[in-house]
């Protein structure tokens, strides 16, 4: 069942703590994948929704990110940006098992219905 | 809901008062018209009031957008930029713009502003005679302060004080002209405007008092070159700027048939005789008063609204206005009829020497009027007893010394912000009273003065209510907020200041973030990009050799050893020691830029060349074909040394600056530092090397050495300061790098050195730097053991602790499923 919907990314030592890495798939625009202070993983689109930085450089604090470019800070597990500033990096479903990251096979391939993509907090 | 098609609604002047009306109307009835906006200027709405700090340097023209394009367009207005109307056919009901755009409209809403009134004089049209209203105006300004020295600002009132404060901190000699022989005369008594012209004398403006102008001469071009007075004096001009007044700009209104008499005539509902055309702003004229401010604009803006949206509720009936000058470090507040009379009586508080004056004038136990200069934390309670005209015998014995004194004497100023009622105005620009603040710090969570600004409006126009917003949000959060400005939390995860923190690292010996948060008991578990970075400097600069760096805690930029661009590509700056370079150095440059396709290549401002474009993933290749060293281009670090040719070759240097500078780069680089540092190194006083912006700058002399400190280019401009003479290049090093680790062991991160010089005085580092002889050599000892084993990150990655990893993206390939 983790064969077919789940697709396997890379260690999650392969991700530094408090730090992400980009994912890049052929054909597919980057995605930024985070690693928390406590060990979460959440996998955003590398792109912020104020003026397109790339997240994956910003600073991860808690479960947030601060962009690189001009600071605003986007919640890792909706894509969201806190308030005042408003919009939304969309979001991947990951999983973390054994010390294994994967990310859900229709939302790399950007398949899934946006509603599905509200959260993509997986326990 | 009924299907009748929109109304059009059209307005003519996109600026605060008619842009502020369409934000009120969208509140009150968001589908009631179809909105066409013409605007003469190129810009979707701005602060003008910012235009001021824009001039100083202090903003930019981005941070004072108030609604941007894409505010607009969401909100369905149609939006005419650069666009004049000059016809306003009443009969056919339509505009007409100066290329031929018309607009048809049912409601006409005219906030055309006033026209900067120019002196009828010869010379009047020279090039270099501006007005100061718009931002074409203020870019003239800016110009035309890189260009030329001498600037002249006639009118000494608040328009032409901004203006001349800030083409003074752009550099220029300015003189203020002004008729009268006191400044401001409208808004300050003559005590108090002596005051403000002895500080503003203090930086270093110039008055020319009680002067008439005559003439603006010209030079070849027709540019003008001086001002010649009634009295036949004449002063050097290359850039006059004419604040004396304002009309209001009512021709296109005339020639329409509207009445007008100094401004557009408008009713109580801001109906001018047209009952479809309505006008606010500054163009308007309501009983008899066009307003010049914003506050009394925004007023009408609302009751303008709540008519277009027919509710038919609201009545303007005037505005009492205050007023305060926005020139940083300078307090100054008033209100009403403060030159008193026969019948008034006054009272004044002077404190030359604190450079403090307050006046007070009543009349029937009533405050009339307010005058506060030095000291103007109370000038909006004062303006409060003003407007709601209360009697004041009761309090009239404490009344001078403020509202936190009010039965409550022994703490002053803290508790003003508690003292005041609810429904008292913080913030006059847009209105805002202080239940409104409180309610969104407790129901929005709110910490910062910035979100408040966001959220509430207050503060976000003139800025001059922000003391009294930090006080409201230290009150209403009590211990989450520290109160004194001398020990502000570095930010919302500690209650700790920065002293504080960088004493706990010391005296604890603490070596890692996570000891520090968890000793300091950090609010949030790994802190947030503005604590996790100052903690890792803290760290590294107090335990050199024992503390761990953390590249997770530095900025982009210093964990990629590259500058960020905004396309998310980097930059490379390799180091040329001194500015000297040699064929197979650019050789090996110019091959990397072919052979990973840079795409610009461009030589600095710190001369040395920066490959601009380059792909994340090619930076260790780069790096490695480049080999030279890393030229710290991205961190906050030692940057540059810059040198002049000096001795070695120039007919004037007296000493050999070039090896100074190398020598200098070559024992301080790879430094990391509170902020950037930068070092210049002249070989005589004709300084092309800069030496005098630098954070240290030494300037060759026959005799020796002289060492500058805590200048800055940037931002706001600084001049280095005097600190010292020196005879040789032994001594230049241990002065100049002792001078540095004091300030890599005291100063704030994100403090340059004229900001720590300006928080503990030059004297104090003279003290501890030229005084104290076996404190210097201690200092620079320790700056030598820092840097001993420092690595550079482009070669020596494993040993500057690079987390390479970044390098290389993660690839993944998506099998479809039937494969
Ligand atoms: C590349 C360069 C412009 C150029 O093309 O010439 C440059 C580029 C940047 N400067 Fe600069 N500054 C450059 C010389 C300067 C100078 C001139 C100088 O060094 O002699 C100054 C004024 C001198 C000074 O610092 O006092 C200067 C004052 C600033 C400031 C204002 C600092 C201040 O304290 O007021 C900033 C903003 C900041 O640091 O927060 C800044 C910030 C920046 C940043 C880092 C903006 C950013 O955050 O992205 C730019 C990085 C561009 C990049 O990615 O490469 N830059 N900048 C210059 C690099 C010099 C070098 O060889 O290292
Ligand atoms: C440098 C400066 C500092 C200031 N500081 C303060 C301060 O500290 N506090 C304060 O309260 N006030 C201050 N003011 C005054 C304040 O900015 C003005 O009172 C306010 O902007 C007036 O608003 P308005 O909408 O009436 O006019 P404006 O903001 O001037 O808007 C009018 C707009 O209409 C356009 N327009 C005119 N005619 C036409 C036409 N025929 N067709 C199309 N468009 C047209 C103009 O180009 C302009 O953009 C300052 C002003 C300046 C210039
Ligand atoms: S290089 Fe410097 S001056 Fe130029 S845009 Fe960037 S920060 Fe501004
Ligand atoms: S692009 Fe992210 S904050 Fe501007």
């Amino acid at each position: 069942m983790i064969k077919r919907d789940w697709l396997y990314i890379c260690r999650l030592d392969d991700i530094p703590v408090s730090g992400a890495r980009v994912v890049r798939i052929e054909g597919r625009p980057d995605i930024a994948l985070f690693r928390t202070l406590d060990d979460r993983v959440f996998a955003l689109h590398d792109r912020c929704p104020h003026r397109g930085g790339p997240l994956s450089q910003g600073i991860v604090h808690g479960a947030r990110v601060t962009c690189p470019l001009h600071a605003w800070v986007i919640n890792l597990d909706s894509g969201r940006a806190v308030e005042p500033d408003v919009g939304a990096a969309t979001c991947f479903r990951v999983r973390c098992e054994n010390g294994e990251v994967f990310l859900h096979r229709a939302d790399a391939r950007g398949t899934t219905a946006v509603a599905e993509r509200e959260t993509c907090a997986v326990a | 809901m009924n299907a009748k098609a929109k109304q059009k609604l059209v307005l003519i002047g996109n600026g605060m008062a008619g842009v502020r009306t369409l934000e009120e109307l969208l509140k009150l009835a968001p589908d009631l018209y179809e909105i066409t906006v013409f605007g003469a200027e190129p810009h979707p709405n701005y602060n003008r009031i910012l235009l001021s700090p824009v001039l100083a340097g202090e903003q930019t023209v981005e941070q004072i957008v108030l609604n941007d394009w894409d505010w607009y367009r969401d909100n369905g207005i149609t939006l005419h930029t650069g666009k004049k109307i000059v016809k306003i056919d009443r009969v056919r009901r339509r505009v007409i713009a100066e290329d031929g755009t018309e607009a048809a409209y049912d409601r006409l809403l005219l906030a055309t502003g006033s026209n900067p009134f120019m002196l009828p004089i010869p010379g009047k049209d020279l090039d270099g005679v501006l007005a100061y209203r718009d931002i074409a105006d203020t870019h003239a300004m800016i110009g035309a302060a890189q260009k030329y020295k001498h600037a002249v600002v006639i009118g000494g009132g608040l328009l032409g004080l901004e203006a001349a404060n800030g083409l003074r901190a752009r550099g220029m000699d300015v003189t203020v002209v002004h008729v009268l022989d006191a400044l401001m005369e409208r808004q300050l008594d003559a005590s108090a405007a002596a005051l403000l012209k002895l500080s503003l004398e203090q930086r270093g403006l110039t008055f020319a008092m009680n002067k008439k102008t005559q003439e603006l001469l010209s030079d070849e071009h027709g540019r003008v070159r001086a001002v010649r007075f009634a009295d036949g004096e004449e002063i050097p001009a290359e850039l006059v700027v004419m604040a004396i007044g304002i009309r209001p700009n009512t021709a296109l209104a005339e020639s329409a048939g509207l009445q007008c008499n100094r401004g557009i005539l408008v009713s109580d509902t801001m109906q001018t005789y047209d009952p479809r055309v309505y006008a606010v702003g500054e163009c308007a004229a309501h009983r008899g008063i066009a307003y010049g401010l914003v506050a009394p604009l925004f007023e009408q803006a609302k009751v303008c609204a709540n008519h277009l949206a027919e509710f038919g509720i609201g009545i303007y009936s005037g505005s009492v206005t205050s007023t305060k000058l926005k020139v940083t470090g300078i307090d100054l507040f008033s209100a009403g009829d403060f030159n008193g009379g026969a019948d008034t009586e006054e009272i004044t508080l002077a404190d030359p020497i604190g450079g403090v004056y307050k006046k007070l004038v009543i009349r029937d136990d009533k405050l009339i009027g307010a005058c506060l200069y030095g000291d103007t934390t109370d000038g909006a309670w004062y303006f409060k007893l003003l407007r709601e005209g209360r009697k004041i015998d009761d309090i009239r014995d404490t009344l001078m010394f403020g509202e936190a004194n009010l039965g409550d004497a022994g703490h002053a100023g803290e508790n003003r912000a508690v003292a005041m009622a609810d429904d008292a105005e913080v913030c006059g620009c847009n209105g805002v009273c202080k239940g409104t603040i409180v309610k969104a710090i407790k129901n929005q969570g709110l910490f910062t003065v910035d979100a408040v600004r966001k959220h509430t409006k207050a503060s976000s126009s003139c800025g001059s209510c922000t003391g009294l917003v930090e006080q409201i949000l230290a009150s209403t959060l009590g211990g989450d907020y520290s109160a004194t400005p001398a020990k502000k939390p570095i930010c919302a995860c500690t209650s700790y200041s920065h002293e504080e923190v960088r004493a706990a690292i010391r005296e604890n010996k603490l070596t890692s973030l996570m000891a520090a948060m968890a000793f300091m008991e950090w609010a949030t578990p790994n802190g947030c990009a503005t604590c996790r970075p100052a903690l890792n400097y803290y760290l590294i600069s107090t335990w050199p050799h024992a503390a761990k760096d953390d590249p997770q805690a530095r900025f982009i930029n210093e964990r990629a050893h590259a500058n960020i661009q905004k396309d998310g590509t980097y930059s490379v700056v390799p180091r040329m020691w001194g500015g000297i370079t040699n064929a197979s150095e650019l050789r090996r440059i110019a091959d990397v830029v072919d052979k990973y396709q840079i795409p610009t290549v461009k030589v600095t401002g710190g001369q040395r060349i920066d490959l601009l474009g380059v792909k994340k993933e090619d930076l260790q290749n780069v790096w490695r074909d480049l080999d030279m060293p890393s030229g710290h281009a991205y961190a906050k670090a030692l940057r540059t040394v810059k040198t002049c040719v000096g001795s070695e070759w120039c007919r004037f240097g007296t000493q050999d600056s070039t090896r100074m500078g190398i020598e200098l780069e070559k024992a301080l680089w790879r430094m990391y530092a509170p902020h950037k540092v930068k070092l210049a190194v002249s070989g005589c006083p004709r300084n092309c090397a800069e030496s005098g912006i630098k954070d240290v700058g030494v300037i060759g002399v026959d005799s020796g050495w002289e060492i500058y400190v805590a200048g800055n280019g940037g931002i706001k401009t600084d001049v280095a300061q005097f600190f010292c003479k020196l005879k040789t290049h032994e001594e230049v090093l241990e002065y100049a790098g002792a001078f540095l680790q004091l300030y890599r062991e005291e100063g704030h991160y994100l403090e340059r050195t004229v900001h720590y010089v300006g928080r503990v005085g030059l004297d104090y580092c003279k003290r501890r730097v030229l005084d104290d002889t076996e404190g210097r050599r201690a200092l620079w000892a320790r700056l030598q053991d820092a840097l001993r084993d420092e690595a550079d990150p482009w070669h020596e990655p494993q040993k500057a602790a690079v987390d390479l990893r970044q390098f290389a993206p993660i690839k993944a390939v998506l099998v479809e499923e039937s494969a």
